[in-house]
């Protein structure tokens, strides 16, 4: 094959250039450095990604750390009980519980946190000083980069017992209302404080959507006698339709995992009936009572139910004539 | 979204000549709404703030939050940093961001520089491998048993490994190196130049701001990181700064140095002795002051580096 390069090429469509070994050796002979770079960021995440994935396993197994010589080996010598663990779970109460909140809490955040980007976009989009609405970008991102423990610490500041309106109410004579720890409200709780870390965060790409319409388009509405809501209706909201419906896909896939530090932070102060989701129904089965194989399968059922959900969600936005999550490139 | 660039430079200040003038209610209704937005994030943020600069004395007349600064008291700040738990704690803080950010950046970048290359071996499947860790979450349980398993319980290791590697900020750092000419690699190479020294002197300088960026974003992750502190950290002289926010703000525990009279001496102002509310609101402060820091610096590029991710994950 010391064939010219003007022949080689010619005859590489035949003998599948990827393939031929010799052309593999050569490549690997210049590309091995590229490959070394990329090995520790691969070992890291074989090693707390796809050994985890594959350990999951341990939810159809009587997992016993001390099976084998090491709590990993125990993944292999630990009995293998099928489905016994899920037979577990389902008959516990209170994983339906957790299921029921978790449930309640994505559809309450679908109906009012879903749309609060989308409204505070197309406000901001208004405003006409470029200042003003930098400055107004600025503040409502902030939230965002705050962890959960801080925003809940905020919340318990601002409105908790001893908080900040508690003691504006009282100095006024009545008596503040209960709001970190009412497990009737907990659903407007959650999903306010939701709103307040990140509706401004989710603003950006729908403010990126707003400024990539075409100008003339309203200028051509308008001068075809359309109004403001007309022009709202006929124009921004099918511009701005495919990133709703990409974002909507994208919660719903995510849809079981609502957040375990909001919950677990707050679970104690409201109470189990109202505050577990299946995050920390995991995280207290299988981490503090050490019921590994059900709070592995309680996580294994999350994630499927998950997958579910995103694939139809999918298929749906296929139906709508939308592009969806995957098809790119 | 190319068309997004210019029109955004060449949005003026004026109102199209075609718009409708709004209603003087219209106008009233969204400065309203809008004022509201920003001070539901400015205030608390003020309230806390002012209140951790306050006096003891400032404290009792307001009843318990200060909303109007009569002094500036530090004293709350000079317990925290005097020592004890909370200082403790910052430094771990401190310590898991530093290390955390130094491994996560350094791996992000060798591995996004070795997938840039459009036709290097295997840089499809090994991209695949890393895009696929968005789609398969492993799980809270078995990710436990490995870690524990490795001998990493209560190793400040447990807080930074683990979350190391985020394929988000690998496929925007890939997608910027990959838009660097390749005329200039390829003359670097023509001098002699290796994969390595490419990397360095070329495509680093090249992309700093990006770089930088993505770091500040894995800084701002590891400083607000709290979940694997929960699972792996039992000890009381590892936690890190948010377990300590939870315990006092969330759970009530008492700040320690205070009660007994901890009377600090503070230089110009004499001693006092800090009451315990400004001191928890300095420890709000001190978590969030990080942010606030390095906040500037990442805003102006993380519209793009949003959009770049989400259009390409």
């Amino acid at each position: 094959m010391s064939a010219p390069t003007l022949t080689k090429k010619a005859a590489e469509p035949v003998t599948r250039p990827a393939r031929h070994p010799r052309r593999l050796r050569d490549r690997l002979r210049r590309d091995w450095p590229l490959l070394l770079m990329v090995v520790p960021a691969f070992l890291l995440v074989l090693v707390f990604h796809y050994v985890p994935t594959l350990g999951n396993v341990v939810a159809f197994q009587d997992y016993n750390p001390f099976a084998g010589d090491s709590p990993l080996e125990a993944f292999v010598y630990s009995e293998w009980i099928g489905f016994g663990n899920f037979e577990a779970l389902f008959e516990d109460p209170s994983f339906w519980d957790s299921l029921r909140n978790t449930l309640a809490i994505l559809l309450f955040q679908l109906v009012f946190y879903f749309p609060l980007p989308i409204v505070l976009a197309l406000l901001l989009h208004s405003v006409l000083s470029p200042r003003l609405r930098s400055f107004i970008q600025s503040v409502v991102y902030l939230p965002h980069f705050f962890s959960w423990v801080l925003v809940v610490s905020f919340f318990q500041l601002m409105l908790g017992g001893a908080g900040l309106l508690a003691q504006v109410v009282r100095d006024a004579g009545y008596t503040p209302p209960d709001i970190m720890t009412n497990p009737d409200t907990f659903l407007m709780l959650v999903t306010s404080q939701a709103v307040w870390k990140d509706a401004g965060w989710g603003m950006i790409i729908f403010l990126a959507a707003l400024a990539a319409i075409d100008p003339t388009l309203y200028e051509a509405a308008a001068a075809d006698g359309a109004g403001r809501w007309r022009r709202l209706w006929h124009i921004t909201l099918p511009g701005l339709r495919s990133v709703i419906i990409l974002l909507l896909i994208l919660r719903l896939g995510d849809a079981l995992n609502v957040g375990f530090e909001q919950f677990i932070l707050q679970r104690d102060a409201v109470g189990r009936q109202a505050a577990e989701v299946l995050d920390t129904y995991v995280y207290y089965r299988g981490v503090v009572v050490q019921q590994y194989g059900i709070g592995a399968a309680a996580g294994l059922f999350k994630a499927a139910v998950g997958l579910v959900l995103i694939l139809a969600a999918n298929k749906i936005a296929h139906r709508f004539g939308e592009q969806g999550i995957y098809q790119k490139s | 979204m190319t068309t997004a660039v210019p029109r955004r430079s060449s949005r003026s200040s004026r109102r199209p000549v075609w718009e409708e003038r709004p209603s003087v209610l219209g106008q009233l209704g969204k400065g309203t709404i809008l004022t509201l937005v920003t001070a539901a994030v400015l205030v608390p943020l003020w309230v806390v703030l002012v209140t951790s600069l306050s006096s003891a004395e400032t404290i009792n007349q307001a009843g318990g939050y200060v909303i109007v600064p009569r002094e500036f008291d530090p004293s709350a700040y000079v317990v925290i940093f005097s020592g004890g738990l909370i200082g403790r704690a910052v430094w771990i803080s401190t310590l898991i961001t530093f290390i955390g950010t130094s491994v996560s950046l350094t791996l992000t970048v060798l591995a996004a520089y070795g997938l840039s290359r459009s036709d290097s071996v295997a840089h499809r499947p090994l991209l695949f491998y890393f895009l696929l860790t968005f789609l398969i979450y492993p799980g809270m349980i078995p990710s436990y048993l490995v870690v524990t398993g490795l001998g990493l319980k209560n190793n400040l290791l447990a807080l930074t490994l683990p979350t190391a590697i985020q394929a988000f900020n690998l496929v925007v750092l890939r997608a910027f190196f990959m838009n660097i000419p390749s005329e200039l690699i390829d003359s670097a190479r023509i001098d002699g130049a290796g994969e390595f020294r490419i990397l360095t002197r070329i495509v680093l300088p090249l992309s700093k701001a990006v770089v930088a960026v993505i770091g500040l974003f894995y800084a701002v992750g590891y400083w607000n990181a709290f979940f694997n502190a929960i699972l792996y950290i039992d000890r009381n002289d590892l936690q890190p700064l948010q377990r300590l926010l939870q315990g006092y703000i969330l759970l009530g525990q008492a700040p320690p140095n205070v009660g007994g009279g901890a009377v600090v001496h503070i230089p110009g102002i004499g001693y006092s002795a800090p009451p315990s509310l400004a001191i928890k609101m300095a420890v709000v402060i001190v978590t969030v002051v990080p942010a606030l820091i390095v906040y500037p610096f990442i805003q102006r590029h993380f519209t793009k580096g949003v959009i770049i991710g989400a259009v390409k994950g």
